[in-house]
């Protein structure tokens, strides 16, 4: 997690980006929107993960960032009627603040009552999405986004948001490899340590905090767009669980694991609800196999195994 | 260097600190002893923004430094250890003097600046310094106890103090470790013109490293004075010294 780009997950990075390039190949609308999903969510998970793996406290409301970049870009693009390029980032500005507000308050505080305080804010979006019905249409969600004409065709808008996405992931990864994402690990590590060094540690988490916010922001406009709209599940509690699991279950760890997580997560849920209705007993019990025998979620398994194998020859 | 009055401190109706006021003069070598429970960590901690003083003041160079948060007190130019091990136990023992030098260079908020290799020279300096070269890559939490030590000691030398507050550096070393350490302290601090206070329960570091001496019983200071002086002290030797003797003769 600590390291510099190795060559072996660059080529792991590119052959991914070479295979999400050519799912529209395919030819299946199905594939190419589970695709375009697991992308969004991924990204979602990656995001949550500076607040959890880097600067080490759990948020319970990752939702509501998510949320305010999918209904800010929904509402610019359709109520507004705004081009695009400048509602998309005045939804990543609107993510950014919010989350810079939130992260004031949170910063305060550590462990179950940060977490808390994020729960109780995510509530508070959703409780604006559910009542506010003239700009979000509350309950009924905000249907019909217009999306720009030249990204209105599923494969344009793929590519678009395969584009958008890839340049985000690598932003976040130099983030969390740079001078700030070694200094936000010492704050995980050891706060107390880390501010014997000189480092302030509140203001290293507020900002870990707004990093995260504006990032799952960016994922929930492209969110927006990809489902021509924007309920308030997105931004209640469920969805926060759902992000979090997809963090813990490909490993908080690793860089990359909460997009392991997230695809994993994505499929499972998509071939269950084929089969059963049971996909919550089915969640319930990956958490428990996660809190009981991997910790480090799939990435840190992938971790030991090679360890193992290289230890065997 | 270092002004402190009347500094008090107490948890719950138990006064942990009563009224001390002492004085750092630079350049010196000053331990700082006492029995178990003196008060000798809770007064660095106090010294070092870590708690607050119920009453009393901190002067560093002159500046006022009472209730600063520990980072900006670092940033002056007083660095500690600790006396209970206290590193990013997940991150190489490399990372972990890293961090202390990017803190320095004020380079924590830099986001798009990748941290491979930034302050390499430096930090592989400090760890050849330290004897820690050859467990660069090792995971800091993995290491041996002693090792821990020494990279805790690497970690306050990175932040270039110019005073160093050191809590009991050689606890639970072996002999030869220790002899190690107070080489090496001892040598660190002269090199660098460093000003040293430090807590030590072995005699045998104390009267190898301090130029002066101070004892802390109950929270008060009751004598201070160049070794010789205080090792020949009828209080001390009676508090402090004697139940040391004491002890040794029991075992
Ligand atoms: N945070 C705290 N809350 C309550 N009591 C404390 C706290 N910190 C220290 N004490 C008490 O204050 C007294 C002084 O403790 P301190 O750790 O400063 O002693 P010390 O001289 O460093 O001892 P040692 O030689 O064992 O390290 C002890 O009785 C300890 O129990
Ligand atoms: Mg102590």
């Amino acid at each position: 997690m600590t390291g510099r780009m190795t060559r072996p997950v660059l080529a792991a990075c590119l052959t991914v980006l070479v295979l999400l390039a050519l799912v529209p190949l395919l030819e299946s609308n199905y594939l190419i929107d589970l695709f375009n999903e697991i992308m969004i969510y991924a990204l979602f998970a990656l995001s949550l993960n500076v607040i959890i793996g880097y600067s080490g406290n759990v948020s319970f409301g990752h939702a509501a960032y998510f949320a305010i970049g999918g209904y800010t870009m929904a509402i610019l693009l359709t109520t507004y009627e705004w081009s695009l390029l400048p509602a998309f980032a005045a939804a990543v500005a609107f993510s950014f603040a919010c989350s810079a507000v939130v992260a004031y308050f949170c910063t305060r505080l550590t462990d179950i009552y940060f977490a808390m305080l994020t729960l109780a804010f995510s509530m508070l979006v959703w409780g604006v999405a559910f009542k506010w019905r003239s700009m979000t249409g509350g309950d009924d969600g905000f249907v019909g986004v217009d999306v720009p004409a030249f990204i209105a065709e599923r494969v344009p808008f793929y590519y678009f948001s395969l584009v958008v996405i890839a340049t985000a992931v690598a932003v976040l990864w130099v983030i969390c490899h740079s001078a700030f994402g070694r200094a936000l690990l010492a704050v995980r590590e050891n706060p107390v340590r880390a501010g014997f060094v000189g480092i302030n540690t509140r203001l290293m988490r507020w900002w870990a905090f707004v990093v995260a916010g504006t990032f799952a922001g960016i994922a929930g406009s492209l969110f927006a767009m990809v489902h021509r709209g924007m309920y308030t599940e997105s931004a209640f509690w469920p969805e926060s669980a759902t992000v979090l699991i997809m963090t813990l279950l490909g490993g908080m760890y690793s860089f990359f694991g909460p997009a392991i997580g997230a695809a994993s997560l994505f499929l499972l849920e998509r071939l269950t609800n084929e089969y059963t209705e049971y996909w919550p007993l089915v969640l319930g019990t990956i958490l428990l196999a996660i809190l009981m025998f991997l910790p480090e979620g799939l990435a840190g398994l992938a971790q030991a195994v090679r360890r193992q194998i290289l230890r065997g020859r | 260097m270092l002004k402190i009055e009347g500094l008090f401190k107490q948890f719950g109706g138990f006064v942990a600190i009563d009224d001390v006021s002492f004085e750092l003069l630079e350049g010196e070598k000053h331990a700082i002893i006492g029995p178990n429970g003196a008060g000798k960590t809770t007064f660095f901690n106090l010294v070092t923004g870590h708690l607050l003083p119920d009453r009393g003041s901190v002067a560093f160079q002159g500046e006022d430094i009472t209730g600063r948060p520990p980072h900006r007190i670092v940033k002056l130019g007083l660095a500690r250890s600790f006396q209970r091990i206290n590193i990013y136990p997940r991150m190489s023992v490399f990372e972990n003097v890293q961090v202390a030098l990017i803190a320095r260079e004020r380079q924590e908020f830099r986001f798009f600046r990748l941290a491979a290799g930034l302050c390499g020279p430096e930090t592989n300096g400090l760890l050849e310094l330290v004897g820690l070269d050859e467990e660069a890559d090792e995971l800091a939490g993995e290491l041996a106890y002693g090792k821990q030590k020494q990279l805790e000691l690497a970690i306050a030398l990175a932040e270039n103090p110019r005073v160093l507050l050191l809590d009991e550096p050689t606890a639970g070393m072996s002999p030869s470790e220790t002899e190690e350490a107070i080489r090496l302290i001892r040598e660190i601090a002269d090199a660098r013109g460093l000003t040293l206070l430090f807590t030590e329960h072995d005699m045998t570091v104390v009267f190898g490293i301090a130029d002066r001496i101070t004892v802390l019983h109950h929270g008060e200071i009751i004598a201070s004075g160049a070794p010789e002086a205080v090792r020949s002290d009828p209080v001390v030797r009676q508090v402090y010294l004697g139940e040391e003797e004491a002890a040794n003769g029991a075992a």
